[in-house]
């Protein structure tokens, strides 16, 4: 069972390979290849998810037979399980439902979105389980490049937005690797446990401290943390949905992911926050975006900019269980990361499908979709729900452990954001859910206002009624249930996954 | 059979949510099975919740933990006297408010009824569900639940202004809600428990400062809902809903939710002593009683009839509270029964008014004259309601405003005792008018008896035989005055012997 952590990256860049190569050929056979190696990485993780909690302990490989510190390591602990999990399946969902919307968005491009999602799935999974730091730069690229090929394939705009989100993109990279580059000269090593090990000994070197400064940073970008979001909104609002849905809900949370890891297993407890204020600078930055994401979204027309700031500001409840520091805070942010994907993604999910259906974006012309596409709709209150923070559902619960973590670290100004974004993204959710819901003679009025170029929305696409087809609507159903389950049952994964995962933070 | 009813909380918030589910599956093509889904769930609801009165009053707590949803802290469901009072009053009322707005919805015609029967279900259910709510955390995942069913309720007509007081509804509720998790969390990070412990499990070494976020945090969440001013604005605009969400949810189930959250936060969170010594509890005071007085004078100006109802609601919605305030025995006792006593005395106000409103289409008090010919029973009930609602005795009213009025004498607070009896002229001075102009004044629209539906016309007449039960004698229905009687000896210690 020890080559499991190999087996979820390597299928997938196995199966991103072979599907490029036969997608060229036959496009459906392309798509099962990509997707099949999906299914296969998801099923692995699930399988090392449940191996990692009933043992309790990690599962280490040594890639190539090189004993670490001096070869590549693969770790499977707990964190990594939880994220490869969440990242796979969001892959499979995605890949599943990708398709149609696809054929509709942007047609012919097909044949390179299928292998460079399966890329950007083992880009991600890679950066969860390795357990060398150089490792993870090289998967962060992967899927780097990968996501720009999937937006890249966007409608016009796409390819400029991208080519910023690649500049900032590779400064983020670079500032990761220099960071990795400094550690490795004043330690000696880089792989993470060893690094951890030797640490303590270097903590006042300055090279340390440039080190651990410069791959924060890198990765704060590559997080879209404010005031290093700007890339994001374009980057979301030009993509093709289906590369949207993958992209937002996982890309930027697996960098926040490597943050805490370097917090938790790389870096001494207290690094962070004590030595250094870099918890304390990712805390208001988060607070700061999480104000800004929510305030700007408010004004936004287009559906997809308004995920997008949504997003930017949802990213730093992450960033804000980071800077909490403390064992329940960090929870929150860590289960955040799973909820925040799960509604994300199925809100990008939920535009597709009005896309493929209506082909509307803005948000004003929506009105009246719960008449015409009313499961569709239902899922969207769920997630609307789910992004509120409504009982049962998942952001309740993380909002609730971010909350008992600031009042414990007395951080009571990050309590207070924490409670007034509730406020802010229900104003922006909820008058979505009214304009969906309004009946069809409110339509008019504001098809009127809002001056969709002369052509109303009806006629471009022949008012057409009914919801999407099965292989569209089925991930969203999926990911609308989850949201529920994994608010109802969240304590079961924090119990299983995230308080072993925390555990370094109480041992300090 | 102890067993079972360790069951019976959550089967009766099941059975709600279950109907919620099923009557949009039925649609509205076969109604008479729809309607058939909510009576059955009304009724095994209502039955699930009165088999518990007599253990509980003899000290039985029935309930379970569900699962864990947070370190230490439990999906919790505890029947205690405070939670069954409440939930028997509101699982009562909506099986006569079902069959009304049966009535009510056909006879107005109304669109969407599925969505409309689904939602009021929902209601139901969460309300029951912080009704049984042994924690904090449980209180307020029913609680935000409740806020979020209740808006498809008030958008109920589509018109632009029902989106716009929908708005106004869920900034008003959200904030609440949000207030109320952020308090949650601020006590379990202190203390590290949330279950509600009667007497309360704050003390006084936690410093003001954290008490009194606290307190400002809770009663703000439970405040928006009791309708205590400045937070009162969004009551009477959400009467833009059908009539039987107004009689039901915006006179007992939602409003006294966040009343009961008041009798949860003084007995069970900060218990009476510490909130009378920390100030809390003057504060509180202060705002009901402006709350009970400016409410009952802006009553008197309006002609809308239902406007002038939820007025009447929020005024009297504030005699709770301040009966709480009080913190005296007899006045928390007078408190706890008055919640049971407004609501039977205001449904029945708010179902006349409906009836009043499908059958004749009148929404005005000055359009009244002569009704009463008419509409002989329907405008009966409400002269019941009214009096009721003035104080005068044999109606239940009375009896809940004698002991808030002894409760202040006790506590050395004549004051409020003034305030009750003044209120108590005002609510003469704008619902006794309604009666007399329906039945002195003569018009020649309303000549010859023409009743609305039975539907509506029989679960009239049964709620005001209620509110006249419950003046006549108090304990004779579902025990009411006893497990008031019960929150009163587990909160304060102290027992009543003999009652009425």
């Amino acid at each position: 069972m020890s080559q499991l952590p190999a087996l979820i990256p390597t299928t997938l860049i196995l199966a991103g390979l072979l599907s490029l190569l036969v997608g060229l050929r036959s496009l459906r056979a392309g798509h099962l290849i990509a997707l099949t190696g999906t299914v296969v990485s998801f099923l692995v993780s699930v399988i090392g998810l449940l191996e990692v909690t009933s043992s309790g302990q990690p599962i280490r490989y040594a890639l190539g037979g090189w004993i670490p510190p001096i070869g590549i390591e693969f770790v499977l602990d707990h964190l990594a399980a939880y994220m490869t999990t969440l990242v796979t399946g969001i892959g499979v969902l995605v890949l599943i439902y990708a398709p149609r919307s696809i054929r509709h968005e942007s047609p012919g491009k097909a044949a390179l979105t299928y292998p460079s999602m399966a890329l950007l799935v083992a880009g991600l999974a890679g950066m969860s389980i390795t357990g060398d730091l150089f490792n993870l730069y090289v998967f962060l690229e992967i899927a780097a490049l990968a996501a720009y090929a999937l937006l890249a394939t966007g409608r016009r705009g796409g390819a400029f937005a991208t080519l910023r989100y690649l500049l900032i993109g590779a400064v983020g990279g670079g500032f990761y690797l220099l960071g990795v580059g400094f550690i490795y000269f004043s330690v000696g090593s880089i792989n993470m446990a060893d690094v951890a090990a030797r640490l303590p000994e270097l903590l006042e070197s300055r090279s340390v401290i440039s080190g651990a400064v410069l791959m924060v940073l890198g990765l704060a970008l590559k997080m879209g943390l404010f005031p290093l979001h700007f890339w994001m909104p374009d980057v979301y609002t030009n993509a093709p949905s289906s590369s949207a849905a993958l992209i937002a809900p996982i890309m930027t949370k697996v960098s926040a992911y490597a943050i805490v890891r370097l917090m938790l297993d790389v870096f001494p407890p207290g690094f962070f926050t004590e030595a250094l204020p870099i918890a304390a600078t990712i805390g208001w930055m988060s607070a700061a975006g999480i104000l800004f994401g929510s305030i700007i979204a408010i004004g936004q027309q287009d559906y997809r900019r308004m995920l997008a700031y949504s997003s930017v500001g949802q990213i730093a409840y992450v960033g804000l269980g980071i800077a909490l520091a403390n064992p329940i805070g960090l929870i929150g942010g860590l289960l955040h990361i799973v909820n925040h994907a799960l509604m994300k993604g199925l809100l990008f999910l939920i535009g597709g499908a009005i896309q493929w259906r209506t082909g509307l974006v803005r948000i004003p012309d929506m009105v009246g979709l719960g008449k015409k596409m009313p499961w569709t709709m239902y899922a969207f209150v769920i997630a609307v729900l789910a992004m509120v923070g409504i009982p049962p559902t998942a952001g309740f619960f993380s909002k609730v452990y971010l909350m008992i973590g600031a009042v414990q670290a007395d951080a009571w100004v990050w309590f207070a954001v924490i409670v007034l974004s509730s406020l802010l993204s229900a104003i922006y959710f909820f008058r979505m859910v009214e304009f969906v819901f309004r009946d069809v003679e409110g339509a008019e009025e504001s098809a009127d206002d809002s001056a969709t170029g002369g052509v109303s929305a009806e006629e471009l696409r022949g008012a057409v009624a009914g919801e999407v087809p099965p292989s569209m609507f089925i991930p969203i159903a999926i990911l609308s249930a989850a949201v529920i389950l994994v608010g109802v049952f969240n304590f079961l994964i924090v119990r299983a996954l995230l308080e072993p995962a925390v555990a370094p933070l109480l041992g300090g | 059979m102890d067993g079972f009813l360790d069951l019976a909380p959550l089967l009766a918030i099941l059975a709600s949510a279950i109907a919620a589910v099923a009557v949009p599956l039925t649609g509205e093509k076969r109604r008479n099975l729809r309607e058939t889904w909510t009576v059955l769930a009304a009724v095994v609801k209502f039955s699930l919740i009165a088999m518990m009165i007599p253990g509980v009053l003899a000290g039985e707590r029935y309930g379970m933990d569900l699962l864990e949803i947070a370190p230490g802290i439990g999906l919790s469901l505890r029947v205690d006297p405070a939670g069954l009072l409440f939930a028997t009053s509101a699982s009562f009322l909506w099986i006569l408010t079902s069959f009304y707005a049966f009535g009510y919805m056909r006879g107005a015609n109304e669109a969407k009824q599925s969505r409309f029967f689904s939602m009021l279900a929902a209601c139901l259910s969460a309300t029951i569900g912080l009704c049984f709510s042994g924690n904090i955390l449980t209180f307020v995942i029913f609680y935000e639940i409740l806020s979020v069913a209740t808006y498809p309720l008030v958008i109920h007509s589509g018109s632009k202004k029902a989106y716009e007081i929908g708005r106004q509804y869920l900034i008003y509720a959200l904030t609440a809600g949000i207030a109320l998790v952020a308090g949650l969390a601020a006590i379990y990070a202190v203390t590290g428990t949330l279950d509600f412990q009667p007497g309360g499990f704050l003390d006084a070494e936690m410093g003001m400062p954290f008490l009194w976020t606290v307190f400002l945090l809770f009663a703000l969440g439970f405040g928006v809902k009791a309708g205590v001013m400045p937070l009162q604005s969004w009551l009477p605009n959400a009467m833009i809903a059908p009539t039987p969400v107004s009689a039901l949810l915006h006179a007992v189930a939602v409003v006294k939710a966040g009343v009961f959250g008041f009798v949860r936060l003084v007995g069970y969170i900060f218990g009476p002593e510490l909130f009378g010594a920390m100030g809390a509890a003057t504060f509180l005071a202060i705002l009901a009683a402006i709350t009970i007085l400016v409410a009952s004078l802006i009553a008197i100006t309006k002609d809308d009839l239902k406007a002038r109802l939820a007025y009447s609601t929020v005024g009297h919605l504030s005699y709770i509270v301040l009966g709480i305030a009080i913190l005296a025995p007899q006045a928390m006792l007078g408190a706890a029964f008055h919640m049971i006593t407004h609501a039977a005395m205001k449904i029945t106000l708010f179902f006349c008014a409906g009836a009043i409103y499908v059958h004749t289409g009148k929404k005005k008090v000055s359009q009244l004259d002569g009704i009463g010919r008419q509409m002989p029973l329907t405008m009966a009930a409400f002269g019941v309601g009214a009096v009721g609602l003035a104080g005068v005795p044999l109606v239940g009213g009375f009896v809940s405003k004698w002991y808030l009025g002894v409760g202040a004498l006790d506590a050395g607070l004549s004051i409020y005792l003034w305030v009750f009896l003044l209120s108590g002229l005002l609510n003469a001075a704008y619902l006794v008018p309604i009666v007399t102009r329906a039945f002195l004044r003569s018009s020649p629209d309303h000549t010859r008896f023409n009743e609305a539906s039975p539907l509506m016309v029989v679960p009239i007449t049964i709620t005001m035989l209620f509110a006249l039960l419950l003046g006549i004698h108090p304990d004779g229905v579902f025990r009411f005055f006893s497990l008031a009687e019960a929150i009163v000896a587990s909160v304060t210690g102290v027992t009543f012997t003999g009652g009425i």
